[in-house]
């Protein structure tokens, strides 16, 4: 029987909720707007938070992190050590990560832990927003410190049995060895004594030297679900099954914003299988993760509800945005970047500059809207017994879930469980809990009995919350040399503040943070400007957010110099970034910074300036490329992270391009596991390469015109790169601040594959995707 | 009642005919390892294999599926070159999320039997109806020839 050294503390019992967004910075954005009661209905926190002093990381999110090794660790008689996870697993392998560095610190065997997936219970575990590329940097130390109090009271627990002197013994390798007379105590025999221990005071924990780390940067461990994927076991969101279950799909308005104008359901009813048809009704905007409204066909299978779907006979009221269309909306954003406007940068004097300049250059860059169309659509499974609902879910921010199921159930969130199960996919999407509460909503209609909600792949592609969709004009002046002295930049998409806040028309900082004001180049005078857009569809995250279309614009426009220039586009990328120093995010009008204090996390232009310099080593940058064959370069900062790519393309007579080989180069502080980070870049690799030459949602008559990966098309084993090579910049150092992973990878990709598509070919791509642009 | 040979057992649903067999699997057999990507034979996330062959199941109904033998991914390792391939998964780390992982590996334990020691192209044609958003596929590529490899295909 177990024996948890660890009994977890009473279940929380306080009936404050609220619902958390992504990170600290949107937040504080919306408390500077006047919509504090349109905010607060979604339960930001108060405005009295505002007035304390500024808190950064993990500090600064909703609530924070826990260390306390009575939540995370538990003991079994037999020596199972399981671990709690607390951040959800999308594929970045944070459930071998986390997990990992606990084992660490408290000298466990991995081959002896098991690892148990938190509910959603921000009080208890700290902060569980799994996104902005997060989870190590803000919980590797609050992790460490986790482990070493579990060992301290392993450590106490055998001193106390041996009655020696705590000095005189030490957790190694899952036991405690009394080193005087070499007995030993396994952690299986310790786990009851060590549970009545006290927890030691954070400060008196000694933490490992870095140099005795078994597993924390050495990357050889295998991922702890890997063997459960490969045969067929491991269960996701869609995956979950309760005794006497139904199964919905849902008919949801295919534009924002509209409403089920009339219904009949005598068709579908008469569908074998189809039990119940409920209409969901619609939140008033802003659409924050309110489920979208429609009608539910409720069966005994998934066939047979989405049979009975088809069935349903629907006339939509369509509401304002039915208007929405790609096409005028693509003109109507270049229009607003080609007139001055909102000024949130200003360095110098750019007219005055451009106007002595020796010449002057422009671009404009378009970027459509993306759907993150995880493989696993979006599904979730609830039930409510007594009183209080159960939710099962592919949840990036389980607590978000439990807060908006409570609220739309009428109930208390301390009545609502959320299970995370593995996300089939993450990317952004699965941030959005829409889907767990159109379960609940649904059980609800039905008694309580236990509903699965399962999202299609139409129904993915049709109501996600989109990448936004962005025009970014570029000017520059340069001198006799063609070096750069006046950088005017002028971007303009619907933000993803639109999606809580009707009103909003402007990136905000954490948009503009991502790669368009806090550029750290070394030009005199810069000019930054972003004009209105107005919002027709629901704007999300998508990995790495913002920094796509600005580091396609930033990193395509410096290389267009570099060849107007007749330079070398990896010299004048270095010269553009200007010697290795550090900047201020505050002096660059950078207010975000990804939420990471200005002081640990100054920008480092000698770390961008080394992963330029190291990506171009180890591609081989200069080598002499065949006819037809390019190779083209970027580099880009985001998610406190340094990463530059060099692309190898080659593209045929017919224009039928391939990828040989991408280079990248990422310089992420010191590394928990370097293996999955050599994944996490290969695969932002890929998705970067289908960013660029497939990507794209459009609208016309205000609905999504793609419905499937016929329309949709992401990138498939032919196209993707042969070769990705991933180089890790070596020396980081484990008391300085650590950079993010999952999503910095993606940005350089787009423009360093154009920029070698130029080089091949001579063509300059300023549209994306390329899809047949190349096709002669 | 359609009676189906799952996995060597065989077993009876109550469903209509049409029903794609991937419903059947998963909502009547409890069988999730096969998994629902997009329901057209478009992704390769739902891929068994019907006497041998990959096959997408969430276009096939069950009425064609009747007495021919499927295996899923639950199955497989019991074939050596599934349990090859299953192997060569965790070994290069393959997966990321893993949604799709099943179905990839379906569709390459269908190119191993047929192809045992695939070039680069062959491995492309038969893995490309099997899409992966997270972009494992460099790391299929090299697991698919270590199976093969340990397979005998390469000597």
């Amino acid at each position: 029987m177990s024996a948890p050294v660890v009994r977890p503390p009473e279940a929380e019992t306080s009936s404050e909720s609220r619902v958390v967004l992504a990170n600290v910075s949107r937040r504080r954005f919306l408390q500077g707007l006047s919509l504090g009661g349109l905010v607060l209905a979604v339960g930001f926190e108060s405005r009295a938070r505002a007035q304390e002093p500024k808190k950064y990381g993990a500090d600064g999110m909703p609530n924070g992190w826990v260390d306390d090794p009575l939540v995370f660790v538990s003991i079994a008689d037999d020596g199972t050590v399981t671990i709690v996870c607390h951040r959800s697993e999308m594929g970045q392998g944070i459930r071998t990560g986390m997990p990992m560095v606990v084992a660490d610190e408290m000298e466990a065997d991995w081959k002896r832990v098991r690892v148990a997936q938190a509910t959603g219970d921000e009080k208890k575990f700290g902060n569980q927003d799994t996104d902005g590329s997060r989870s190590t940097r803000h919980f590797f130390e609050p992790m460490r410190r986790c482990g070493a109090a579990a060992r301290v009271m392993l450590e106490a627990a055998a001193a106390e049995r041996w009655k020696v002197p705590v000095s005189e013994v030490a957790a190694k390798n899952h036991e405690v060895v009394h080193r005087p007379t070499g007995r030993r105590l396994g952690y299986g025999a310790l786990a009851k004594a060590a549970a009545s221990q006290p927890v030691p005071a954070r400060a008196s924990l000694r933490l490992k030297d870095p140099k005795d780390f078994r597993y924390i940067g050495k990357g050889q461990l295998k991922l702890v679900d890997a063997a459960d994927i490969a045969n067929g076991k491991a269960k996701y969101g869609i995956d979950t099954r309760l005794d006497g279950m139904l199964y919905a799909v849902v008919a949801r308005p295919p534009v924002l914003g509209g409403k089920v104008a009339s219904v009949d359901d005598a068709e579908a009813l008469k569908v074998p299988g189809v039990v119940k048809v409920v209409q969901i009704e619609p939140s008033p905007p802003p659409a924050v993760f309110h489920p979208l409204g429609g009608v539910a066909v409720l069966a005994r299978n998934t066939w047979a509800a989405m049979q009975g779907r088809r069935a349903l006979k629907i006339t939509w009221d369509d509401g304002p945005n039915a208007s929405y269309d790609s096409v005028a909306y693509k003109a109507a954003l270049e229009e607003s970047a080609r007139k001055p406007a909102k000024v949130v940068r200003n360095d110098g004097d750019f007219d005055k500059a451009a106007a002595a300049a020796a010449k002057r250059h422009q671009a404009e860059y378009y970027i459509p809207h993306l759907a993150h169309a995880t493989m696993e659509p979006p599904a979730a499974t609830a039930r409510i017994v007594n009183g209080k609902c159960e939710v099962w879910g592919c949840f990036q921010s389980p607590q978000a879930a439990r807060d908006l199921v409570a609220k739309r159930l009428g109930m208390s969130a301390d009545d609502v469980t959320v299970y995370v199960t593995l996300l089939g996919g993450g990317f952004g999407r699965k941030s959005k809990p829409d889907f767990g509460i159109e379960a609940a909503v649904l059980s609800k209609a039905v008694d309580g009995k236990p509903v699965k909600v399962t999202w299609t792949r139409d129904d993915d592609l049709h109501n996600s919350y989109y990448h936004t969709v962005s025009v970014e004009h570029l000017e520059a002046g340069v001198d006799a040399q063609g070096k750069p002295v006046a950088w005017l930049h002028r971007t303009v998409a619907p933000t993803i503040i639109s999606t809580f806040n009707v009103e909003a028309k402007n990136e905000a900082p954490l948009e503009l943070g991502m790669g368009v004001i806090n550029v750290p180049f070394l030009i005199p005078n810069i000019r930054i400007e972003n004009p209105e857009a107005i919002a027709h569809t629901r704007i999300g995250w998508f990995r790495s957010v913002s920094n796509i279309p600005h580091a396609f614009a930033v990193q395509s426009f410096v290389a267009e110099l570099a060849a107007a220039a007749g330079r070398d586009p990896k010299d004048y990328l270095l010269e553009v970034i200007g010697p290795g120093r550090q900047v201020s995010p505050e002096t660059l009008g950078d207010t975000w910074n990804h939420g990471e204090s200005p002081e640990r996390y100054p920008v480092d232009t000698g770390r961008l300036r080394r992963v330029v310099e190291m990506v171009a080593r180890e591609s081989g940058w200069g080598r002499k490329m065949p006819k037809g064959s390019g190779l083209g370069i970027a580099a880009h900062y985001s998610f406190v992270s340094y990463i530059a790519a060099v692309v190898e393309v080659v593209v045929d007579a017919k224009g039928a391009l391939t990828i040989p080989r991408v280079d990248v180069a990422v310089d992420c502080g010191a590394t928990v596991n370097p293996e999955r980070i050599r994944a996490q870049m290969e695969g932002a690799t890929v998705m970067g390469v289908g960013v660029a030459t497939l990507g794209e949602i459009s609208y016309k008559a205000g609905r999504v015109e793609q419905n499937n990966f016929d329309s949709y098309q992401v990138t498939r084993i032919s196209a993707a790169p042969k070769i990705i090579r991933v180089h890790i910049a070596p020396g980081g150092d484990y008391a300085k601040p650590m950079g993010g992973v999952g999503e910095p990878g993606v940005p350089p990709i787009p423009p360093a594959l154009c920029n070698a598509i130029f080089a091949a070919t001579g063509k300059r791509i300023r549209r994306l995707p390329i899809r047949d642009q190349l096709t002669v | 009642m359609i009676a189906l040979d799952i996995n060597g057992k065989r077993q009876n649903v109550d469903v209509p005919g049409d029903t794609p067999l991937l419903w059947a699997l998963r909502d009547e057999l409890g069988l999730t390892g096969s998994k629902f990507g997009c329901g057209m034979a478009l992704c390769g996330a739902c891929t068994v294999h019907i006497d041998g062959q990959a096959v997408r199941s969430c276009i096939t109904p069950l009425s064609v599926v009747a007495n021919r033998k499927v295996v899923t991914i639950e199955a497989v390792g019991a074939d050596p070159v599934g349990r090859a391939l299953q192997a060569a998964w965790v070994e290069v780390g393959v997966p990321q999320c893993g949604y799709c992982q099943a179905g990839q590996i379906m569709s390459a334990a269908a190119l191993l039997k047929r192809t045992p020691k695939p070039t680069d192209k062959q491995i492309d044609e038969a893995m490309d109806g099997n899409i992966c958003r997270c972009g494992t596929y460099t790391r299929i590529r090299a697991a698919i020839k270590q199976a093969a490899a340990r397979q005998g295909g390469a000597r």
